[in-house]
């Protein structure tokens, strides 16, 4: 900044090329400044990368257990063996003995047996994306029989922990997606309604929405959860429930789209347009709407954690997505269990995965919502 | 400020019988009513169903007649005789049940507001005029932490130190010494020893949020040119800053009542019943699992007009700190 200051050329050319640059160069300028936020970005692309191949990536299908594997300890990934150092990582495996004191079974990894990860291996047959049915996995254990592999440890049915939150991964995340899509929908045709009509039509959608932001949102959202039938298919709760958290989350929405509205309906280029012989639609479509996609893009990004905390906690008191779907708040419901918390701390990794994508989309949110406006200071 | 307030309390009537109709449309949704759920039970447990005894209880709780009347019949013993309705699962009226878990909710909800105004404030006056010190900074990155962990997470995790590193439950607001016991100074004491954890649970997110607002309003104050007036004036720079930036930027403090609350009430449904604290929330889901409809929705529309009221106390606190609000209506 300094530098260029002491040098009236390369002042002039940068300014030049602002003058040039188009809308979304000069965003992209300024979120590139947001250290954190293009980080979380990189963050969120792999989260949604995890979950979108979770069938590959996950080593075990996330319903498979072993009995004898409760609370199994977490296989360490190692390199350093008796041999020495191998590039190829390699567990231990784990042994049960039963302690004859408490009659417990204890876990004790075997340091005297290594057994290699492979890549690309033949494991749970699965059929991927629903389109066509294979077995390969990214990585596994491939032996003749081989025990199930817990890299971060089983849980209480001897399931794979890190498998089922690469699972969780793909409903958890894409509710988020879905369900602020269709606040989407609801906040710009009711927020377009109220901020363009104006007068009595917009004091009434006003007041149901103050009044609908005054109704606690958890009470609510469990009293309409609870009022789905319990036969329903479980694709069908996940709709549901995405449906549910939609209804409430639109307000917002909708304030910031009517907010705009109203701003944008006083500038001097909306004029200009309408002088020029514009007609309604398209100064709307034209003039406005690209003036303001991305203060919404910006405010869609802060609302998907909202939306996914809120589906994490509804699941989490059991009233959402239940069991044979696994979404990170269902897989919480096991950590409720004091005791199983205590002897698996691993059962937390779901809350861990919540924690990190929440805190990725609000850095990537503040991000948008300062590019969003580039001319600002 | 009398015009204002006389408009304020007339749009409360209408949003309260909105809240009350929203809440019965609600608590009607469900497929089946409470007898569904009797006759459910009845069968897991392999008993003959008495139609007879069917046919008692819906006359009694008046489920034979149509919506409306159930409706009216539901408010107007509620306006007219303070009287709930009948808890079909608990076997009591609702007004015996909902009173002393809404005075825990109001209790934990306004201490924990307590408690955010107390640590928000300083926290986000330090942080706007040291903006970009590296207390700044870690004020930041606490409060984006405290905004990102859901909170019933904070909970087990608190619930999960205190097991394994104290090796005592931190659940309750008492102990089992007191649970039972009268009000003394010692059963206060415990409750306080206790009540610290929800208040860190339920008050994280809220006190974050209010810090980011709070610093940017006073920021946003300090750039104004009353300030450099006041400073080439010589004031002191602590009569530059407390005098009126301050002050202007306050107003989130008292507005905060009206989305803080909703959200601290809602939050602290999904702590108590991971905390198993005896406020409304694990009644309310127990209730709402078991369609015992009178109950859940007692319980449902009490909450939501204490949040309304809350909203209606901070609209009113602003119009008295704030002439701009006052006139402009």
């Amino acid at each position: 900044m300094s530098k260029s200051q002491n040098n009236p050329l390369a002042r002039q050319d940068k300014q030049e090329k602002i003058y040039t640059a188009t809308q979304w160069q000069l965003m992209w300028w300024r979120f590139r400044k947001h250290k954190l936020a293009l980080i979380s970005t990189a963050v969120l692309i792999l989260f949604y990368l995890g979950g979108a191949f979770c069938e590959f990536l996950a080593p075990h299908d996330p319903h498979r257990y072993d009995v004898k594997r409760v609370y199994a300890p977490p296989q360490a990934l190692r390199f350093v063996g008796e041999s020495g150092f191998r590039l190829r990582p390699f567990v231990y495996p784990i042994v049960s003995t039963r302690n004859m004191e408490t009659l417990r079974v204890e876990y004790k990894l075997d340091p005297s047996r290594e057994m290699p990860i492979r890549f690309f291996v033949h494991g749970d047959p699965y059929k991927f994306w629903g389109l066509w049915e294979t077995d390969l996995h990214l990585f596994g254990l491939q032996e003749e029989n081989s025990p199930m592999l817990f890299l971060v440890g089983g849980d209480d049915m001897g399931r794979d922990v890190l498998s089922r939150v690469l699972y969780g991964a793909r409903i958890s995340l894409s509710t988020g997606l879905i369900g602020v899509a269709m606040s989407l929908v609801f906040g710009i045709v009711i927020g377009g309604v109220s901020g363009y009509f104006g007068g009595i039509t917009d004091t009434l959608i006003q007041r149901v929405i103050e009044f609908l932001r005054s109704i606690p949102g958890i009470p609510l959202w469990m009293t309409l959860a609870a009022a789905l039938p319990r036969d329903w298919t479980p694709i069908r709760i996940y709709f549901g429930i995405t449906v549910i958290l939609s209804l409430l989350s639109w307000t917002g929405l909708a304030r910031v789209v009517r907010g705009r509205f109203l701003a944008l309906r006083e500038e001097d280029f909306v004029l200009a347009a309408r002088l020029c012989g514009a007609g309604e639609m398209r100064t709307i479509l034209y003039h406005m709407v690209p003036s303001f996609t991305s203060h919404l893009i910006a405010s869609l990004t802060l609302s998907i954690p909202n939306m996914i905390l809120s589906e994490t906690s509804l699941s989490f008191l059991g009233l959402g997505l239940q069991p044979p779907i696994v979404s990170w708040g269902v897989l919480l419901q096991a950590a409720q269990n004091l005791r199983s918390i205590v002897h698996a701390p691993w059962m937390f990794l779901p809350g861990l995965a919540i924690v990190f994508a929440v805190l990725a989309f609000n850095f990537v949110g503040d991000g948008l919502r300062d590019a969003a406006d580039p001319y600002a200071r | 400020m009398l015009k204002f307030l006389l408009r304020r309390l007339l749009l409360f009537i209408p949003t309260l019988l909105a809240i009350s109709l929203v809440t019965f449309l609600l608590i009607q949704l469900p497929p089946g009513d409470y007898l569904t759920t009797i006759i459910y039970q009845l069968e897991e447990s392999g008993e003959e169903v008495d139609e007879a005894l069917l046919a008692a209880l819906r006359t009694r709780y008046g489920l034979d007649q149509p919506m409306y009347v159930q409706y009216l019949r539901w408010i107007g013993n509620i306006i007219l005789h303070g009287d709930f309705g009948y808890s079909m699962a608990h076997n009591r009226p609702v007004s015996d049940l909902i009173w002393e878990r809404l005075m825990w909710t109001l209790i934990i909800s306004f201490s924990t507001l307590l408690v955010t105004w107390a640590i928000a404030f300083p926290v986000a006056i330090y942080s706007a005029t040291h903006q970009y010190s590296p207390g700044d900074y870690l004020f930041t990155f606490v409060g984006f932490v405290g905004r990102g962990i859901p909170n019933f997470m904070i909970a087990l995790i608190l619930m999960w130190i205190g097991f394994s590193f104290f090796g005592f439950g931190i659940g309750g607001l008492f102990s089992e010494d007191f649970r039972r016991a009268s009000w003394s100074w010692a059963k206060f004491i415990d409750l306080l020893q206790h009540l610290w954890v929800p208040l860190v649970v339920l008050g994280t997110g809220g006190t974050a949020g209010l810090i980011r607002i709070t610093r940017a309003n006073v920021l946003d104050e300090l750039r104004k040119p009353y300030v450099i007036t006041a400073r080439a004036k010589g004031l002191t720079e602590r009569k530059a800053i407390w005098k009126y930036p301050v002050r202007v930027a306050l107003n989130p403090f008292i507005s905060s009542v009206g989305y803080v609350l909703p959200g601290l009430i809602s939050g602290s449904t999904i702590i108590s019943v991971v905390l198993s604290l005896p406020t409304t929330g694990p009644l309310l889901l127990s209730a709402l699992l078991s369609q015992d409809m009178y109950l859940a929705g007692s319980f449902l529309m009490m909450l939501s007009v204490l949040t309304v009221l809350g909203t209606l106390l901070s609209d009113i606190l602003l119009a008295w700190v704030d002439p701009r609000i006052r006139l402009s209506v």
